[in-house]
Formats: structure tokens, sequence, C-alpha cells
């Protein structure tokens, strides 16, 4: 077995609350910096928002971290992760580091955390950060809590309380990661917010050695097949998104989502039964087990509100919720409700939408 | 060739209630299930065996009960099923888990040589995807996460190709056996159980395993002790502070409803009323 179990770590268990003295050498807080095909996934700048508060409370430093190979604009991504808060930044430049592979990948960020030793490392919830989090981990030997929804810092121990849903969201519960270092967390895109890009701020790059030859690395990448459609529904962005459930009652119902959507140029939006019955794509299911989404505006229309679709969609700005039972979930935390039949109010605010921005057009 | 399948009895979350007063989750009268997302693992390890012939050994950590689990995969078509079951593992997270599980691997490994590791994308309870990279970063097994088609696997020269989901397309990827592979979901559809694996599975004796038999000298890695995470605090998400604003009007009539709103809407949140003047244009 590959166990690489550092021999001076010690099991923690219920009130061993005391940290290693070693551990206490682990400062600062990591952000890895996740990019594909020469773009820095937005994940990256929504954790560097949260890690920067995280940091503040700490009294320590923010920093990122950046693989790639030379031929991909790492400096540029250093550039951009000082504008959205981070001090400091690691880089790996190696050409093995051209795509994303679980195995350099996993040396590289393993060897920086074992040199540099940082308290807290964070990663987005993709497929990327998820692949890479739970092997190097594993390789650290030490705590991880996957899809966090919100991030804290124990004011008695300075220690990382992260909070997840758990059995399916019914329940929220907050896991802390005793004896060991670092702590490390993944967040999914869209959860936190995005924080202002600040363009003035600068930082320090700190370079460091892969230490891998391609001929020592078993996976190959053959191709990369970029998703054909690329207009698949954006949702985790969109500023708008009107959103249906099984109150619309038939798929034809469906038609007047996208109708209003068509005219608020907006995202169309669905819950889990509505994607399970085929009325739209599985791209579109807004919650737990779909997207998080953060609009200005969310529109829902024949939602009942269950947590699992609200912990997606909880964190718009503006949610009008249109339902015929006052009783419904979705009432208690909406910032307006229409107590009625989406069939008629869908296409009422349809046309007085249509209606309102043609006269906002016609004064501008 | 060998594959070994990790799946795991989990409550059906679908049904799950949470004791408006206590807040713990009503466990009682909810029906167990095989994760869901385990069979699609276990639907391509059997492809593989109809394509390829070999043998497929399922396995689990869990309660006793979870046998049950193991002989349904047995009925879909498994040739052998593994519990490895001890109070020793209570209180275990995703890295107790994977240490667990990864040494059973290695034990079942000297029967007979693994080819192939599969495990869920990740579970409806735990949902932390972490075991399956876990697994495969102690067996130093290459991981393939997210695969979506696997398009060739040669046996002679210990190659397999497939193709895994990254977040803007798909990665072809080429690697060598053992390997860990977890399937996205929707890739492929659990075939039905037929009548003759149906009666096997009746018959079929679960391997029951405790700690010593999966080959565990060190406790301090498995359950409890071997967690680093523990969890501090379990409650009920937030009951909202403020409930909506219901718009009325007098006749209820939709026209009047939706004037009423968006007004309010645009005096309201002006900058919301410029972003969506902005974006219908
Ligand atoms: C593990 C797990 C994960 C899940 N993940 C998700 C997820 O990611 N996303 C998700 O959405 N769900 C998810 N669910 C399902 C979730 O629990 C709910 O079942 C689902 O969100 C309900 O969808 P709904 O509101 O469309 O349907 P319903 O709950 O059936 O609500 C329909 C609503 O429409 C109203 N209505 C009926 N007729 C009209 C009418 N004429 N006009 C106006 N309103 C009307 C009704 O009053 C009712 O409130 C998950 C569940 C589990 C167990
Ligand atoms: N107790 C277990 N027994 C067997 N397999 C497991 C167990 N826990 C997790 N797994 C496997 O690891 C995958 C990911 O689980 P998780 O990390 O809990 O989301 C699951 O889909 C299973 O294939």
């Amino acid at each position: 077995m590959n166990d690489t179990t550092a021999p001076t770590k010690k099991p923690a268990g219920r009130g061993n609350f005391e940290l290693d003295e070693r551990l206490q050498a682990y400062k600062g807080v990591w952000v890895f910096i996740e990019h594909e095909r020469g773009e820095v996934h937005p994940v990256s700048w929504e954790l560097l928002g949260e890690g920067r508060k995280l940091a503040d409370k700490l009294g320590v430093a923010l920093s990122g971290v950046v693989m790639g190979s030379p031929g991909l604009p790492t400096r540029r991504f250093c550039a951009e992760a000082f504008f959205y808060g981070a001090d400091n930044c690691y880089l790996i430049e190696d050409q093995v580091l051209e795509n994303y592979r679980n195995q350099p990948f996993t040396k590289g960020l393993t060897d920086l955390v074992n040199t540099y030793q940082p308290e807290i490392l964070l990663l987005g919830a993709t497929t990327q950060g998820r692949d890479l989090a739970g092997s190097v981990a594993t390789t650290l030997q030490t705590g991880l809590t996957a899809d966090c929804t919100e991030l804290n810092i124990d004011p008695d121990n300075r220690g990382l309380a992260a909070t997840r849903p758990t059995f399916g969201g019914s329940l929220l519960c907050t896991i802390i990661t005793k004896n060991y270092r670092p702590q490390m967390a993944t967040i999914r895109p869209r959860v936190m917010a995005m924080p202002d890009r600040d363009g003035n701020r600068s930082g320090r790059i700190i370079e460091h050695p892969l230490g891998l030859i391609e001929t020592s690395i078993v996976t190959k990448v053959l191709a990369y097949i970029p998703d054909e459609n690329q207009d698949k529904p954006q949702l985790p962005f969109a500023d708008i998104i009107i959103a249906g459930g099984r109150g619309m009652k038939k798929p034809e119902n469906f038609q007047l989502i996208w109708d209003l959507a068509q005219v608020l140029g907006a995202e169309v939006g669905a819950t889990r039964p509505v994607v399970q019955a085929g009325w739209v794509e599985a791209d579109r299911q807004v919650g737990q087990s779909g997207k998080t989404v953060r609009p200005k505006l969310y529109i829902a229309a024949g939602i009942s509100g269950a947590i699992q679709h609200r912990v997606g969609m909880d964190g718009s700005d503006v949610i009008i919720a249109i339902n015929n039972d006052p009783n419904a979930a979705i009432f208690d935390f909406a910032t307006y409700g229409i107590v009625g039949n989406a069939m008629t109010v869908l296409p009422a605010l349809t046309e007085t939408f249509r209606q309102q921005l043609a006269v906002a057009r016609m004064a501008s | 060739m060998h594959i070994v399948v990790c799946i795991k009895q989990v409550p059906d979350s679908a049904q799950i209630r949470v004791h408006p007063v206590t807040n713990t989750i009503m466990r009682q009268g909810v029906p167990a299930i095989v994760n869901p997302y385990d069979l699609f693992s276990l639907e391509e390890a059997l492809r593989l065996k109809d394509k390829y012939g070999g043998h497929v050994t399922v396995i689990s950590m869990g309660p006793p009960q979870a046998e049950g689990a193991l002989k349904k995969c047995i009925a879909f078509g498994a040739d052998a099923a593994i519990l490895v079951t001890d109070r020793a593992f209570a209180g275990a997270d995703t890295l107790a888990t994977s240490f667990a599980l990864a040494s059973a691997i290695e034990q079942i490994e000297k029967d007979m040589k693994v080819d192939m590791v599969f495990a869920g994308k990740q579970t409806i309870d735990g949902d932390t995807a972490q075991v399956g990279p876990g697994i495969a970063k102690r067996l130093d097994m290459q991981l393939l996460t997210y695969v979506s088609k696997i398009d060739e696997l040669d046996l002679a020269k210990g190659e397999i190709k497939v193709q895994r989901r990254a977040e803007g397309g798909v990665q072809v990827l080429q690697t060598r056996l053992p390997c860990l592979i977890t399937m996205l979901e929707g890739t492929n559809e659990m075939r039905f159980a037929t009548m003759e694996n149906m009666f096997r599975a009746a018959r079929y004796p679960v391997n029951f395993w405790n700690k010593d038999t999966a080959g565990i000298v060190d406790v301090s890695k498995i359950g409890l002790k071997g967690s680093p995470t523990l969890v501090s605090k379990v409650f009920a998400p937030k009951p909202n502070t403020k409930p909506a604003e219901i718009i009325d009007t007098e006749g209820h009539e939709p026209r009047d409803l939706a004037l009423t709103l968006l007004s309010k809407l645009f005096t309201q949140h002006p900058k919301l009323r410029d972003s969506i003047v902005k974006q219908a244009a």
C-alpha cells in the first residue's frame, strides 16, 4: 500500500483539541487557482473573496496556487489573483502541466503544501477540484470537507469550521479538522459571492519546481473535445433566471416560462421533477443536485421551495414566487410573492415587462 | 480480468424526514438502497465483463444490514460480494473509509489480481466524491474520475482509453491498468436482474470480513480515530428571516398583479431595473 502517513501526525479523537507543535507552523490561507483552456474558472475568484475574509480573521496572508505549462498565461493568472485579493501566488510552471492530470497536479500541490505549510487550502468543487482535492488530502492524510456552503473561523482555536448540507440537504452540519493540517475544503461555484476586482493590487510570486518528467507520468491526454454545444445553458452566471416547477403541470405550459425568459433575455431554470420528467435538459436543474445560481432576479413559478431547491437559489438578490398555495414554503424566503395561478400570472407578467421595457427603451 | 466495484448502502434520501423538534434524521422506515451513482459503475463493470470475460467482485464497508445491497448487486450479475463490517469502523470519515476499503482490496488481490476498481461518482448521503480518489491514491492506481465513456480496453497491453468529463469539454485519456474509475451518472442504464441471478443472489453467502480479515493492523487509521474530520454540529437550515411581501390587488386580476409587482420591483430596486433594461436590450 502506498501509504504516505507522516509518522508524527497524532490521530485526533474527540477531546484532543491541542494542535501539535509541528502543526502550529502551518500558517496562511491558500486557494487553488483552477484553469482550463487558458481561462481561470470563476470559482477560484469567488474562493479568493472568501479566503480573504478567513485570512483577515486569522491575521495571515492569502495565497493563490497556480500550476500550468510555460505556454499558458500563468503570470496573468497570478496578476488576476492579486486583483481578487491574494497577497502571494505560488507558481509551478512545467511542460507536463499543460493539461490537467491527476498525477502531476497532485504531486505539485502536495509538494507546495509540504514546503510552505498553509493552514487552510480551498478548491472549487468542480470536476478538476474534486479530483485533485481527494488525492491531495489522502496523500497528506488530512481532513477534507466537500461542498461547503459556509466557512468560518472558530475564535477559540483558530480552526476552520466548514458547514455543508447533509442527508440530501435536509440538515446542515459543521465539520472541523482537529489535529491535522492543512484543513481542506471544496466549495461549489456560485456558492460564494464574486469579490470586487481591484486592478491596483499586486503581490509576490513564489516559484517552485515540479520535479517530474513526462515519461514518469502514466496517464496521457490524447485529445480534448470541447463541448459542441457552446451555447449550453450557463445558469450559474445568468443575471436573470425564470424557473418553473411541477406546478406548471404540463410540458406545453413550460412555454410560458420561455416566453418570459425571452422578453427579459433570461435563462430558464427548473426543479428536479421537471428535469426528471424530461421537460427541460438536466443542465437547467437548480438546487442541491443541480446548479447553484446567484442571479440578480429569480422568478419561480409553480415551485414549492423545497430545501433541495432552495439551497441552489437563495443566494439570488431578488426572488419572485408565483404559487397558488399561500402556504408554499417558497413564500417563506422569496422577496415578493404572488398567490395565484402561474398559467395566468406568467403571461400577464410577460406582457407587462414587454410594455415597460418598450417604454424604458424609448426613454433612453 | 478482475474488477472490484465499491458500493455503499445509503438511505433513500428522497424519503428522509427530519424530526421537527429534535432536528435528528428519522431513519425508521426509510428504505436502504444501493447508492444510485454506484449503479452506473457496476453496470459499466458488468459490460466490460460481458465483452472481455472475467470476474466482478462487489465490496462494501458498512453495518451488517448492508448485506442486502450486496445481494442486489449479485442479482444484477456480480460474481462475488464482500462486506467489510466491524464496530471498529464506526465514525469513519472519507480518509478512514478509503483506508479500510483499500486495505480490503489488497486482501482481495491476494486471491486474484485486480485490474480495475470502480467507485461511484459520489454517494447521496455523504456526497463527498472523495472515497474513490482516496482508494486510488492508497493503492497507487491511476485515477480516472467522471468517466463518460470507455473507448478501448487492451488487456494484453494493459491499457485503457476513456473519455473524462472536464469543465468545458471532454478529455480523452489513456492510461495503464490497474486504474480506478468513477463513472459519470446517466452514462449507461442498469440492466434488469435475470431470474437466474435473482435465485443465485438469494442463495449467495456474502463474505463478511472484519478488520483483521481486511488486513488492517493499524487501528489508529480506522473509525473515529483515523478520521481527521469531526462533525461538531448538526442543525436545521436557518428558518428564513423574512417572508415574502405578498403582492395583492383588488379582484386579483393577473394584469393588475403584474403591474403592481413591476412598479414595486422597479422603484425599490433601481439597479435591478437598469440591469433588466440592459439585459433585455
Ligand atoms: C437528494 C435530493 C436531491 C434533490 N435535489 C434537487 C435539486 O437539485 N433541485 C430541485 O429542484 N429539487 C431537488 N430535489 C427534490 C426536492 O426535494 C423537491 O421534491 C422538488 O424541488 C420539488 O419540485 P417542485 O417545486 O417543482 O414540485 P412540487 O413540490 O410538487 O411543487 C409544485 C408547486 O407548484 C404549485 N402549483 C401547483 N399548481 C400551480 C399553479 N397552477 N400555479 C402556481 N403554482 C402551482 C404547488 O402549490 C406546489 O407548491 C432533491 C431531492 C432529494 C431527496
Ligand atoms: N462505505 C463504503 N463502502 C463501499 N464503497 C464506498 C463506501 N463509501 C464510499 N464508497 C465508494 O466511494 C464512492 C464515493 O463516495 P463518497 O466519497 O462518500 O461520495 C461511492 O460512490 C462508493 O463507490
